[in-house]
């Protein structure tokens, strides 16, 4: 008998096979933008603006063009005679490449110089003088809608106010009727502050234009190359097929490298200009104060509410600080991102949501940090409100959740506002969390606690999110519609390539997409090399962001197997001298129905495909496979934290942290265990410690990592993982996606369990960070900590 | 992050780093550990002519207890050499309280006592640990050696006694007369951050009477303050609930906090009294 393959051995799917990216990482030997040195390379410096609003009354390049090695001083006036002052944003504004009128906020790019090497271009940039003449400052929408704030985009014609977007989504009919029905209303304001995703290598570029073959060819940050390059032919006007962009390693995204920035720009026309490759390597603080931050929001809503607990509607209303222009990273269709998924995992009738959006004079952005379009927020107002409702109920926190949540029966379920969430088990998620901290022991140990002067916290979030955009019915981003592709060549040898558009930054793409190759065709994942972020050499695909890479792009790597397998069926009928019809398959294998011992590999179909094709057949052993998925997946987590709070330093510590994802199926459990304590990392530093502010005159409070929190490993909490597993209907292999999921349910699992801690106090609400000084304060005067921390007044 | 042009020399003597301080003046800078002096360089916020590195003179690296019972720190002895330090754990509990809690592991692998002192942040913590110790620093320079107190040596932010030419070699504790008890409690919002509040508590008693105590605060003024009523509230009886309210009292007294994003003037001086009743209650002062 012919030996079956064990999928799990050859690395297939639910194979914690070791990441292939480790290796040349931790040997130090991958290969980063920076690590690029082309010959003749020039290197770029940026000048930002050091104030936050003013009007710009010259800038004097004079001194540093004598500086010797300066080979270029790149102004906006100059960048404007070839059209690329301005250039447009991911949600149809404009976005200033090189100031010319105005700075609008701190940070903002003013010059470039180039020279022979980097510390000749930034003495190049200390030489540039600028003078300011500086108007008033707004750092809030508050202050953006005020009755005699300046109007920050005035370069707009018919723009008369600060305000950028106005939205709403929903039945407000059916909603009213619904909370005037409800036996109590319950209510919360909060603010999500800013925050910027901050991956550890900053953004940087090295665009390369040979005049001779008038080829560009860009080595860049980008979690997108596919839109990039056709933004680049659109912007600046140069043909695509002359146009490749190379995304290579990358160090950490986050969403922050899925925006065209002014650097990458600039670098561009500065390459033009001198005909030279240009770098531009951008530090730390370039990075924090200009490029896209996310959150940002001012949310207040209400659920209507029967006496034993039904919700019968939710009212929000939100309102964005979206910096000095209006450029979410977001579906074209939404102005708001996917916020209107709030409540979603609850079975709620009716639901009605505005909001409005602000110019500031703040950094743009709006990027989805480890978020699917402003989920996050929309994540944490909901479970932060459930929570505050449970309390306003009298009811139990998990109870609360339990008579609401969506139950298995009503799969596939119509939210109010038309999504339709795929599948899910969420009550059996809740309960193995429930089981595993112990829920009904550690409040009774919270009591008893309390009584000795001990303050004992649990926290619960509860949420499911759509992940995986597009169909392209209703997901585009700047029209173009948002599906993936893979091309799979299986050379004569049984080894394969796989080239897709979509592009890691980490997740660790080139381990798991190989496995789907595996679980496809039985082909060895140490025998699939991935190849993605070469614009010239994979196809298009939307990019790595939005957790969409399984769901789309790993959808089309699983039907292009699919396509694969079926040539080598006729290969392999031909093989063995039956009809096709009379070919079976197994792993790795074809074999004669009825007769499973005659039967041949999916490597000697492979060799045929070169060697020994029948009469008729196209030869070769490739294809390609665009897939447009029919709906977006829901993964749904149950998140349970326990805390003790201190209360005469309001410092609490993390007792436990309990995580229940349920992805659908794990293709590399190892690497979803990953992702999931990755971004339960990134929402512990949220809820701690982590904030960006601005003070009143528009300084940014969070220009460094001294001023900007990241966790590290001494005081992130330990996190304890379970899973529950409901395949997604649609998807070829059942997989949603999760790499977003702990960071964006977990940050409110944290929130409510010092909430929890303090519950003799009637403390409603603290805004994160939780930082002592302000859970002290609460526990100290008994009342609600709003805003973001007070910034430097001494 | 490309800092201004600089020349750098790394002498291989003392004498050699004395010449070129005289040469330089205030136009140079000594690098130790380097961990505060290179981000100001690559930052541009201070422009330096030359940058003398003494990390290749030898025989600076030491940490030691004298013949007559005082503790020395020669100029290139590391947080990290601190922090495993059989000797401190063994005799001098408050600087090894201190030395985990500096900055993180990065910077405590490369970063000094002397350097740090010489620094004068505000946020620093070695200066409370050694304010509250009665320590001292040595500096050579053209006309020798000479001792001066580091409650003298810190004289504002940023700002230590050296005169131009002169290098700190040395940070000296005197030699306890009494037995020994001692803490450093420090409030930070992660590791490696500045401390919010930190809290240094040094005690000698002789039976049970307080001889001498040291009580000195991190972060809460524009320098670090020793707060010499709380300290004088103990010396001279016998520790017990009272006194060690009344210190952590005068002590929050003494502190002169601002409200910043680490929190609010009244929060920083309530953990100021907080910690002080802490250090010195039964489970806070660890003895040597």
């Amino acid at each position: 008998m012919a030996q079956a393959l064990d999928e799990i051995k050859i690395g297939g799917l639910g194979s914690s096979r070791k990441r292939v990216e480790d290796d040349r990482f931790l040997r130090g030997v991958g290969n980063y933008t920076d690590d690029f040195k082309l010959t003749g390379m020039l290197h770029m410096e940026i000048l930002r603006s050091p104030v936050a609003h003013a009007r710009i009354k010259s800038i004097n390049t004079a001194k540093a063009w004598q500086i010797p090695g300066v080979h270029l001083v790149l102004t906006g006036e100059m960048a404007a005679q070839h059209n690329l002052a301005w250039m447009p944003t991911l949600s149809y504004d404009t976005q200033p490449v090189l100031a010319t009128d105005k700075v609008r906020y701190q940070g903002q790019e003013i010059a470039c110089v180039v020279a022979d090497d980097p510390y000749i271009a930034k003495d190049g940039c200390e030489a540039i003088e600028v003078e300011y003449e500086p108007l008033p400052a707004i750092v809030s929408p508050q202050q953006a809608v005020a009755a005699d704030a300046p109007l920050i985009r005035d370069d707009k014609e018919g723009q008369n106010d600060n305000i950028c977007y106005r939205w709403e989504v929903g039945d407000r009919e059916g909603t009213e009727r619904a909370f005037a029905q409800a036996d109590m209303v319950s209510s919360l304001s909060l603010h999500y502050p800013r925050s910027h995703p901050s991956p550890i290598e900053c953004c940087g570029s090295i665009a390369d234009y040979n005049p001779a073959t008038t080829k560009l060819t860009v080595y860049m940050t980008t979690q997108a190359p596919h839109i990039i390059r056709t933004a680049v032919a659109l912007v600046a006007e140069l043909p695509e097929h002359m146009i490749r962009i190379i995304s290579p390693d990358i160090g950490g995204g986050f969403g922050n490298k899925v925006p065209v920035y002014p650097g990458y720009v600039a670098s561009i026309l500065c390459s033009i200009l001198l005909a030279r490759p240009v770098k531009w390597i951008e530090d730390k603080s370039g990075n924090l104060i200009s490029t896209h931050y996310a959150r940002d929001m001012y949310i207040r809503g209400e659920l209507a509410l029967r006496k034993d607990g039904k919700i019968l509607a939710t009212r929000i209303h939100a309102d964005t600080d979206n910096g000095s222009s209006f450029s979410d990273a977001q579906p074209s269709k939404f102005k708001i991102g996917l916020f209107h998924s709030a409540f979603g995992c609850y079975d709620i009738p009716y639901g009605y949501q505005t909001a409005q959006g602000h110019y500031t004079n703040k950094a743009p952005g709006g990027v989805a940090y480890r978020c699917s379009f402003r989920i996050t927020e929309a994540m944490f107002f909901q479970e932060r409100m459930i929570h505050a409702a449970a309390d306003d109920l009298g009811m139990d926190q998990a109870q609360f959740r339990r008579v609401n949540l969506v139950k298995d029966d009503q799969f596939p379920y119509r939210t109010p506002f038309g999504f339709l969430l795929d599948s899910g088990q969420y009550e059996k998620c809740l309960d193995v969390g429930l089981d595993a901290i112990g829920y009904d022991e550690f409040l009774r140990e919270k009591e008893q606690a309390r009584s000795r002067g001990r303050r004992l916290g649990i926290g619960i979030s509860t949420m499911s999110e759509p992940l995986g955009a597009g169909n392209s019915r209703e997901y585009d981003i700047l029209g173009i519609k948002m599906f993936d592709a893979a091309e799979l060549r299986v050379h004569p040898s049984g080894k394969a390539i796989l080239k897709i558009g979509a592009k890691t930054q980490g997740q660790g793409h080139e381990t798991t997409f190989a496995q789907i190759v595996t679980h496809e065709l039985g082909i060895p994942a140490a025998d699939i090399l991935v190849e993605h972020g070469d614009t010239d050499h994979t196809p298009f695909g939307m990019g790595t962001y939005a957790s969409r890479s399984t769901p789309v792009a790993g959808a089309a790597t699983a039907m292009v197997s699919r396509k694969i397998r079926a040539k080598a069926r006729k290969l392999a009928a031909h093989l063995l001298e039956v009809s096709e019809e009379d070919v079976e398959w197994e792993l790795g294998r074809f074999y004669v129905r009825g007769a499973h011992d005659r039967g041949v590999t999916i490597q000697d179909c492979s060799m045929a495909a070169y060697t020994n094709m029948p009469d008729g057949l196209e030869p070769g052993l490739e294809n390609n496979a665009y897939y447009d998925p029919p709906n977006l997946t829901w993964p749904f987590a149950a998140y349970i934290v326990t805390v003790e709070v201190d209360p005469e330093t309001g410092v609490w510590d993390v007792l436990r942290m309990v995580a229940v994802d349920d992805c659908g199926v794990r293709i590399n459990p190892m690497i979803v265990e990953g992702q999931i304590m990755g971004g339960m990392t990134e929402a512990y530093a949220m809820a701690n410690m982590q904030f960006m502010t601005y003070d009143a005159e528009g300084n940014c409070v969070g220009s460094n990592y001294m001023d900007y929190l990241l966790p590290t490993a001494w005081e992130t909490p330990g996190f304890e993982l379970h899973e529950v597993v409901t395949a997604s209907p649609h998807h070829p292999i059942g997989a949603k996606g999760v790499g977003e999921c702990a960071c964006v349910g977990g940050p409110a699992a944290f929130v409510n369990a010092v909430l929890n801690a303090i519950d003799d106090t009637g403390v409603r609400n603290i805004d994160m960070p939780l930082l002592p000084d302000r859970v002290w304060e609460a526990i100290q005067y008994k009342h609600d900590i709003s805003g973001a921390p007070p910034v430097k007044t001494g | 992050m490309y800092p201004s042009r600089f020349r750098y020399e790394a002498p291989r003597s003392l004498d050699e780093a004395l010449d070129f301080l005289r040469v330089y003046g205030d136009e140079a800078k000594v690098l130790a550990g380097g961990q505060s002096l290179i981000p100001l360089i690559k930052l541009r916020f201070a422009s330096i002519e030359l940058v003398v590195d003494i990390n290749n003179i030898p025989g600076l690296d030491y940490h030691r207890q004298e013949s007559d019972g005082s503790l020395s720190f020669g100029a290139l002895c590391r947080h990290v050499d601190l922090e495993h330090s059989e000797l401190l754990r063994r005799s001098q509990p408050t600087m090894a309280a201190a030395a985990p809690l500096i900055a993180d592991p990065i910077v405590r692998n490369r970063g000094t006592l002397v350097g740090s002192l010489c620094h004068a942040d505000p946020q620093g913590d070695w200066a409370s640990v050694m304010m509250a110790l009665g320590g001292e620093i040595i500096a050579a320079g053209p006309g020798g050696r000479r001792t001066i107190p580091v409650s003298d040596f810190i004289m504002g932010p940023f700002q230590n006694a050296l005169r131009p030419g002169e290098i700190a070699v040395e940070a000296r504790v005197p030699a306890p007369k009494g037995a020994v008890s001692g803490n450093y409690l420090k409030l930070e919002r992660r590791v490696g951050d500045f401390a919010t509040v930190g809290v240094a508590v040094a005690l000698e008693t002789s039976g049970s009477t307080v001889s001498r105590a040291g009580i000195a605060l991190t972060g809460v003024g524009p320098s670090n303050i020793q707060a010499t009523a709380a300290e004088q509230a103990l010396v001279g009886s016998a520790l017990n609930a009272n006194s060690i309210q009344q210190a952590g009292r005068l002590a929050a007294e003494a502190a002169q906090p601002k409200t910043d994003h680490r929190g609010s003037a009244e929060y920083k001086r309530h953990v100021v009294e907080t910690f002080v009743t802490r250090a010195l209650g039964s489970r806070g002062a660890v003895a040597a």
